[in-house]
């Protein structure tokens, strides 16, 4: 296989990685690093260096769109953002030094909790109270436009949200993907936010957090131009055609035949982790 | 172009959150488009000079220094290579949310909220703490 073959390849993987990405909300970097490792035999190193880039990339460019909306929280995401990145160092440093086979099983682990997160029941009562002194000392009550209206609500369970969002971080830095299933998890379920502003307020926060580690990444030589190419271009390319069909693809069944892929790939990379052939 | 909105929005009164979202926004969407402009130009000349040699991924090597170092990447986009010019479209990329962090500081300082101005520098020094 040349270059240009291995590059046309790749572009198309991270094209369908990115596409099915955005439209089940799990993010492009769970299927490229399996996709990278398994089917390309890439070093894990160089697969996470690339996948972060790709998360920068898919976040800023979606972010975009949201904020200007007027949906997103932004003082919730800087808040946070200081959880995430803080983590996301932690992390990165953590995958210098541990094993590659560790960071695949780690990493097997880490996609079939995420893929049953993505169908876990979320929380939606919503608070609409006067929110706790914290809440109103950092200014994150707020409100967000529905069909009906602009519609109030307050955020709990700051300390908690908080420190959930360091494990976000942390597994971001480590094993190079956006973690937008923890995030989701830490505002929706223990902040209690909206899921319309978890999720934009998620996507949001996933660039910033990527570019936390990837100081590390680039500085160490993980991040390859041969590979970062094809992958961002293709998940940018996929991510965008993912945005413009969401409205009319059938979501459900989506989710089900992409939560099947994710555990076939993180059964694979466990297998592969304690077999060291990766 | 993002000075004028700053300033057109200075005049009528103090900076709004909706305004700076206006800006974040835009900042976002140029940064990234800028990006793949400047990674697909750089993608074309690496194909165009190796596309028929054989990729080299199954073991780390790590990178030389002309794609990790600003100087030495800028001195082989000058002989016309295109790997290095790929990685100064990352370079881009990664600059990007940098960008919006710096410029939300300065947001927060015109709408005087300063426990942000402080919680977002913070932030900031965390990320640069990093490419050092």
């Amino acid at each position: 296989m040349t270059i240009l073959v291995f590059t046309g390849v790749l572009f198309l993987g991270a094209m369908a990685a990115g596409l099915l990405g955005s439209l089940t909300g799990l993010g492009g970097g769970v299927v490229l690093i399996p996709l990278m490792t398994l089917v390309f035999k890439v070093d894990i190193h160089y697969a996470i260096g690339t996948s972060l880039v790709s998360v920068i990339a898919t976040s800023s460019g979606a972010a975009a769109a949201y904020v200007r909306e007027g949906i997103t929280n932004i003082r919730l995401g800087m808040f946070l953002e200081l959880a995430t990145t803080l983590g996301a160092i932690g992390g990165a440093w953590l995958a210098a030094s541990l094993p590659t086979s560790f960071i695949a099983i780690l990493f097997g682990v880490i996609l079939i909790l995420s893929a049953i997160a993505s169908f876990a029941k979320l929380a939606d009562p919503v608070f609409t109270d006067d929110g706790s002194p914290l809440s109103r000392l950092l200014r994150l009550n707020n409100s967000y436009p529905t069909p009906g209206g602009e519609k109030r609500y307050t955020v709990k369970n700051i300390v908690g949200g908080f420190l959930m969002m360091n494990v976000a971080g942390i597994i971001s830095g480590l094993l190079g993907i956006g973690s937008g299933a923890l995030k989701v998890i830490a505002m929706d379920n223990i902040m209690r936010v909206p899921f319309k502003v978890s999720t934009t307020t998620s996507n949001f926060m996933i660039g910033v957090t990527a570019v936390a580690s990837v100081g590390i990444y680039l500085h160490k030589g993980y991040i390859d131009p041969g590979l970062s190419m094809p992958v961002m271009l293709g998940v940018l390319l996929g991510a965008f055609i993912g945005s413009r069909i969401l409205a009319k693809a059938k979501v459900a069944s989506l989710k089900i035949l992409f939560a099947g892929v994710v555990l076939v790939l993180a059964i694979e990379m466990i297998y592969n982790g304690f077999t060291h052939n990766i | 172009m993002d000075s004028r909105i700053i300033s057109k929005a200075l005049s009528k009164k103090k900076i709004r959150d909706a305004d700076l979202e206006k800006i974040i926004g835009s900042l976002l969407r140029y940064g990234v488009l800028l990006s793949s402009v400047i990674v697909l130009t750089g993608g074309i000349v690496y194909l165009y000079r190796h596309g028929r040699e054989i990729p080299q991924y199954h073991t780390f090597r790590g990178e030389p220094d002309k794609m990790r170092m600003l100087g030495p990447m800028l001195q082989a986009i000058g002989r016309g290579e295109g790997r290095p010019l790929i990685q100064l479209g990352l370079f881009v990329l990664i600059a990007t949310p940098i960008a919006r962090i710096i410029f939300s500081i300065f947001g927060y300082l015109f709408e005087k909220d300063y426990l942000y101005v402080v919680i977002t520098g913070v932030v900031l020094f965390v990320l640069l703490l990093n490419f050092c």
